[in-house]
């Protein structure tokens, strides 16, 4: 039953109209940052690296190929996609109340567990396939564009250079963490998509909070970094960016096929996964409970 | 065996009480009619019936089952429109129709579906999105999603809202076809007397959340027997004694503000001789013209 459950799930999310903006949004985004970086490629990591001119001497023009833009694509708009994400995942509990179906569905035969966990994931899938679509357009576009080479990668005073074969590997494991993060924000929609009967207000408020915690995390206030930051969602989001960094030995040569503090990417794995069981616990416990008056 | 046994039943929500200590039956195969204003906890008591409202105290019985430990195979056998469905509006009939047979734990096949659409008069119109469709249209749909899994029973909340003359008729033929025919039970609610007057066996009415009057519509609308309220000075004991007097089959109601019953003209001299024998003093003796009267003028008290 849950699997059917699941498929129904998955067949409204695919047959709304909203459901292909984020498509649309993620297509249109890559293809001006890959636009312009083919026309302005050079400038722009000039810019980019304003920082490290000082220290390093930069090769610009070996820098700019298919790795170096998708890992500047996923910089850029990882960090908005939990907006497309509420804006399907906010809609799953709360859209249906405010259309009416979801007491039409609540007096079916089905746990409201299951309904819960199987809106949960069929978000999920949402969120996977979302992330596919980027895969394929900025990795697979990129390479086509700008073809492949070593990868270079900037952490504030260090200059991380990784072999193209090394590569490859690490886009997954990053695609694979974005998909975990970009589910607890799926988790976080469902939640407050659980507490409304109108679609608008799950999805402003799941922005709201990934704002918020934006803004606390880059402010770099020793409040926020001893006692929020270490637990803040949108800062264990930004864990993917660790497969980018590599170990060095003591001549400073990369080494091939390592994570420079793999234990804090698990670690922002763990939080992210601890989110969404707390999430959807307390969503479950709400919405058992709920009277549907909608 | 009753089909639905409630006893008991409230929920408030906050200071408002909704349903207050409710109790009716319905028996198999009959349409049963819940009558009450706006607001006056019809649709709470719907809502409790397919657990989409949790009752504050109270039990709900369903193929002499408790709605409580044997939800899911309850609602395996019961279908309901609830108030305006909007249903899927991306999807057409057809699709939608498709989604709650598979939500029911039934499959459908294209013929079964396009003959419930043919039913509710829509299958011209089954491969149009939801969106374009009238009230109405709505309605009719949200009918065949209510029967799409063949169930017995079938809870209605206002299904007439909406539709123009035409559509009432029909509506109203297809739910007698489907107590008398396909021996369905069909539970309905509406706010107007007339339309219940029309298709339903039984009648349950409610105001403010209380039980005024339960019975069957022919015996509720004898035009030979009025509707008589009955006030004392001593509630209680004048209920007690009742009950147990030959005027006892004739009680419709007792409740502590007044009691209910059903008389010929020709006996209310005679139930105030003996009342004033047993020393109760008799606040008032009130006979209602017709039902409607009787409904009316406890909506408005």
């Amino acid at each position: 039953m849950f699997v059917s459950l699941l498929r129904l799930e998955i067949y409204k999310i695919f047959r709304r109209p909203r459901t292909y903006i984020a498509f649309g949004a993620i297509t249109v985004i890559v293809l001006l940052i890959q636009l312009a970086l083919k026309v302005n490629g050079t400038d722009f990591i000039r810019l980019y690296t304003d920082t490290q001119t000082d220290i390093f001497e930069i090769p610009y023009e070996n820098i700019l190929n298919g790795y170096f833009v998708c890992v500047m694509v996923l910089h850029m708009i990882l960090i908005h996609v939990p907006l497309l994400v509420a804006l399907i995942a906010g809609d799953m509990i709360s859209g249906e109340a405010a259309a009416g179906t979801l007491r039409l569905i609540a007096a079916k035969p089905i746990s409201r567990t299951r309904l819960i966990l199987a809106k949960f994931a069929a978000s999920s899938l949402y969120v996977v396939a979302l992330l596919l679509w980027m895969a394929v357009f900025a990795l697979a576009g990129s390479i086509l564009i700008f073809g492949t080479g070593d990868l270079l990668v900037f952490k504030e005073t260090e200059m991380h250079l990784m072999k193209q074969t090394d590569v490859f590997w690490r886009f997954l494991a990053a695609f694979a963490f974005a998909a975990l993060a970009l589910t607890a924000i799926a988790a976080m929609a469902i939640l407050f998509s659980v507490f409304s009967e109108n679609s608008l207000g799950p999805i402003v408020t799941t922005v709201c909070v990934v704002i918020v915690f934006t803004i606390m995390q880059q402010l770099k206030v020793p409040l926020f970094e001893k006692w929020i930051n270490p637990w803040s969602l949108t800062a264990h989001m930004l864990g993917w960016k660790g497969f980018f960094y590599v170990e060095k030995n003591e001549e400073g040569v990369t080494l091939d096929g390592s994570v420079e503090n793999p234990w804090a990417v698990l670690q922002s794995a763990l939080i992210l996964t601890g989110y969404i069981v707390l999430f959807l616990m307390i969503s479950v416990y709400y919405f058992r409970k709920k009277d549907i008056l909608s | 065996m009753n089909i639905i046994e409630v006893k008991n039943l409230s929920k408030s929500f906050g200071s408002i009480q909704a349903v207050n200590q409710l109790s009716f039956s319905v028996k198999p195969g009959e349409i049963y009619g819940f009558l009450g204003q706006n607001g006056s906890g019809k649709s709470t008591t719907i809502r409790m019936l397919l657990s989409l409202v949790m009752p504050d105290t109270g039990d709900i019985e369903i193929f002499g089952l408790s709605l409580q430990k044997h939800r899911n195979e309850i609602l395996k056998n019961t279908g309901a429109l609830i108030e305006r469905p909007d249903l899927y509006k991306y999807l057409n009939a057809f699709e939608n129709l498709e989604i709650f047979a598979r939500l029911s734990g039934k499959k459908k096949s294209r013929k079964q579906m396009m003959e419930l659409l043919e039913k509710v008069g829509l299958a011209g119109r089954a491969q149009s999105k939801v969106k374009t469709y009238s009230q109405g249209m709505k309605q009719r749909l949200g009918l065949a999603c209510a029967l799409v899994h063949d169930p017995q029973l079938i809870i209605l909340d206002e299904p007439m809202n909406g539709l123009d003359p035409q559509g009432i008729t029909d509506m109203r033929e297809l739910i007698i076809q489907l107590s008398r025919k396909e021996q369905k039970t069909v539970f309905i609610s509406s706010h107007l007397l007339s339309e219940m007057q029309q298709i339903a066996d039984s009648l349950l009415i409610i105001h403010k959340g209380k039980k005024i009057t339960e019975g069957n519509l022919n015996e509720l609308m004898n035009p030979e027997k009025v509707r008589v309220e009955l006030i004392t000075t001593d509630m209680p004991k004048t209920a007690h004694w009742i009950t147990r007097s030959a005027w006892a089959g004739s009680v419709v109601e007792a409740t502590q503000e007044a009691i209910c019953l059903l008389l010929q003209k020709e006996q209310l001299p005679q139930l105030n001789n003996d009342l004033v024998s047993q020393r109760f003093g008799v606040v008032s003796l009130r006979p209602y013209l017709s039902l409607e009267e009787y409904f009316l003028t406890q909506i408005r008290e």
